[in-house]
């Protein structure tokens, strides 16, 4: 079976693995807009969601009224009534880059999965080999770069609309998103001095990241979170605001905005920015969850190995990857779970308070944090 | 296949950056820079320097070019409006063109540079490390200077952009 596949063309099994991934983003990222619904109503005290059921389910005893009370099929109506709805173009727009707009949120988005490693397995020798669409060297730039490129679909959404909110949505959006990549670079700086001590070759690998905070010793297994707690703090700030999450959401901004750069979208084209935002958010937590919180690994100070030997599955390739992937899994949707937290509890920001943060505290906290590790780690490495 | 591809991509740059003088809307124009610059990250690919395709996309593609954009929807230039040659402008453009015209001409004479060692040619685009190395010892005067540039140009937003209290009272 294995070597079948192995046998295969690499084109062909690149294909199937990319389309493999995206198949499991696209329904994630949908099932992420379901239990936002649901997860707000839990935070707010009221039931959310919980009417639709096809009328044959009602027959299944116990299952299917709580899936019923869950909301689970009103994911399925959701995505057909954005499926069947009408999609209206309004007469005022520039064409061309009203429907280019949510083609060119969802690329970024799908792209920089493939720089994510999300799994590992050990193979005869016992080595750690992540598991990922393409093992790339630089593989946190390569995800900083292309993720930077889904700003120009808030742009060109706000401008093609041709009406004042959305305008001022996509002229929101592109400050905001250039403001705080200059945090987010900096602020992940630190971990990369870390990891690349003397003697070793550059790296800018995610895996790489993951393999250093499984090391043995008390400093070697801690996760980076413990170890640079104040650049993973402005990262996931920035994160916030990059995702354009609440209290981040300027360029949405219901209520000062209408519905800020979508105002004109309905229908499928409306769904490809959620499915787009909801995209970019779990890769945000995939790279918060291998930079500082320990990636594949279940618990600080516990590796992937020791769990596997204890389960006594470490010379079964298959099982310790399900088993990688899962605990990734668990730990990005757990952020996700916290994404939402968040956007239900906090206010949000004035847009002055936007730019005073992003201008005057994160930029120059990053930047003392970065001279204070850098300081710190030369001493420690030397 | 990966010269095929090279040459894919740099016909896509050259074409792009075509539509960006061509284009009558600014928008448009820049979008055809998004292009030609992604056009530019591809060829860097092609040449195996990973490192220097995603800074420019990091760089140009993701903040330059969105600046830009910015800079046209606050402005909301008009592509129509011609103003008339001024004397500056006039010296610009014959200096523009004779730019060109210099750099064809040196193209067309000595475009064929001498086969170099690839063997003991150094990939400095490559690697992170090689990269840094290379930018603070043999590079650094540039370095400093492009950083005291962009000094420059930031302490000049700042004096221009800011209204200072004591110039306020004096008038």
């Amino acid at each position: 079976m294995a070597d079948f596949y192995f046998n295969l063309p690499l084109w062909f099994r690149s294909l199937v693995q990319g389309l493999a991934v995206i198949a499991v983003i696209f329904p994630i990222a949908g099932m992420c807009s379901m239990a936002e619904r649901k997860v707000s109503a839990w935070l707010q005290g009221r039931p959310g969601p919980n009417r639709a059921l096809p009328f044959w389910f009602a027959w299944v005893p116990v299952v299917g009224p709580l899936l019923q009370r869950l909301g689970i099929f009103h994911v399925m109506a959701d995505g057909g009534k954005m499926l069947f709805k009408e999609d209206s173009l309004p007469g005022h727009v520039n064409k061309f880059y009203f429907i280019l707009a949510p083609i060119i949120a969802m690329m970024p988005a799908l792209t920089t999965v493939t720089t994510v490693p999300f799994g590992a397995y050990f193979d005869v020798a016992g080595n750690v080999i992540p598991l990922g669409l393409a093992r790339v060297d630089i593989g946190l730039l390569a995800v900083f770069a292309v993720s930077s490129l889904g700003v120009y679909s808030l742009i060109l959404a706000g401008w093609a609309s041709n009406s004042k909110y959305p305008f001022l949505g996509g002229v929101r959006a592109s400050a905001q998103l250039i403001s705080y990549e200059l945090a987010m670079t900096l602020s992940v700086i630190p971990v990369f001095l870390w990891i690349n001590a003397p003697g070793q070759p550059g790296t800018m690998s995610l895996a790489r990241a993951v393999e250093f905070q499984s090391q043995p010793g008390l400093l070697g297994g801690a996760w980076f979170i413990f170890i640079m707690p104040v650049a993973a703090l402005i990262f996931l700030v920035s994160l916030f605001a990059e995702t354009n999450r609440h209290p981040f959401d300027m360029a949405e901004g219901e209520a000062d905005l209408v519905g800020g750069f979508h105002t004109e979208y309905g229908a499928f084209k409306w769904g490809l920015f959620f499915v787009a935002e909801y995209s970019h958010m779990l890769i945000g937590s995939g790279v918060f969850t291998l930079l500082f919180l320990g990636g594949w690994n279940p618990l600080p100070w516990v590796t992937l190995s020791q769990l596997a030997v204890w389960l006594h599955v470490a010379q079964l390739p298959l099982v310790v990857g399900v088993l990688s992937i899962a605990i990734f899994l668990a730990k990005v949707l757990a952020l996700i779970f916290f994404f939402m937290w968040v956007r239900w509890t906090v206010p949000r920001f004035r847009y002055d308070q936007v730019m005073e943060i992003g201008w005057k505290k994160l930029l120059p906290l990053a930047i003392a944090n970065l001279i204070a590790y850098a300081i710190g780690i030369a001493v420690l490495q030397k | 296949m990966a010269q095929l591809l090279f040459n894919c991509f740099a016909a896509f740059t050259v074409v792009c950056a075509a539509g960006v003088v061509l284009n009558k809307n600014v928008v448009n124009a820049a979008m055809c820079l998004l292009l030609s610059l992604v056009g530019v990250a591809g060829l860097f690919v092609a040449l195996n320097a990973y490192l220097l395709a995603f800074l420019l996309l990091l760089v140009y593609a993701g903040a330059v070019v969105a600046l830009f954009l910015f800079i046209i929807m606050l402005l909301d230039t008009k592509g129509d409006q011609q103003p008339g040659l001024k004397h500056l402008s006039l010296v610009a453009r014959i200096l523009a063109f004779a730019l060109v015209a210099g750099g064809f001409v040196s193209f067309f004479m000595r475009s064929q540079l001498p086969e170099p060692a690839l063997a003991t040619t150094p990939a400095l685009g490559a690697e992170l490390k090689l990269y840094a190395y290379q930018l603070f010892t043999t590079y650094l005067l540039p370095v400093q200077v492009l950083g005291f540039l962009l000094l420059i140009a930031m302490i000049g937003v700042i004096v221009l952009s800011k209204k200072f209290a004591a110039t306020e009272d004096a008038k």
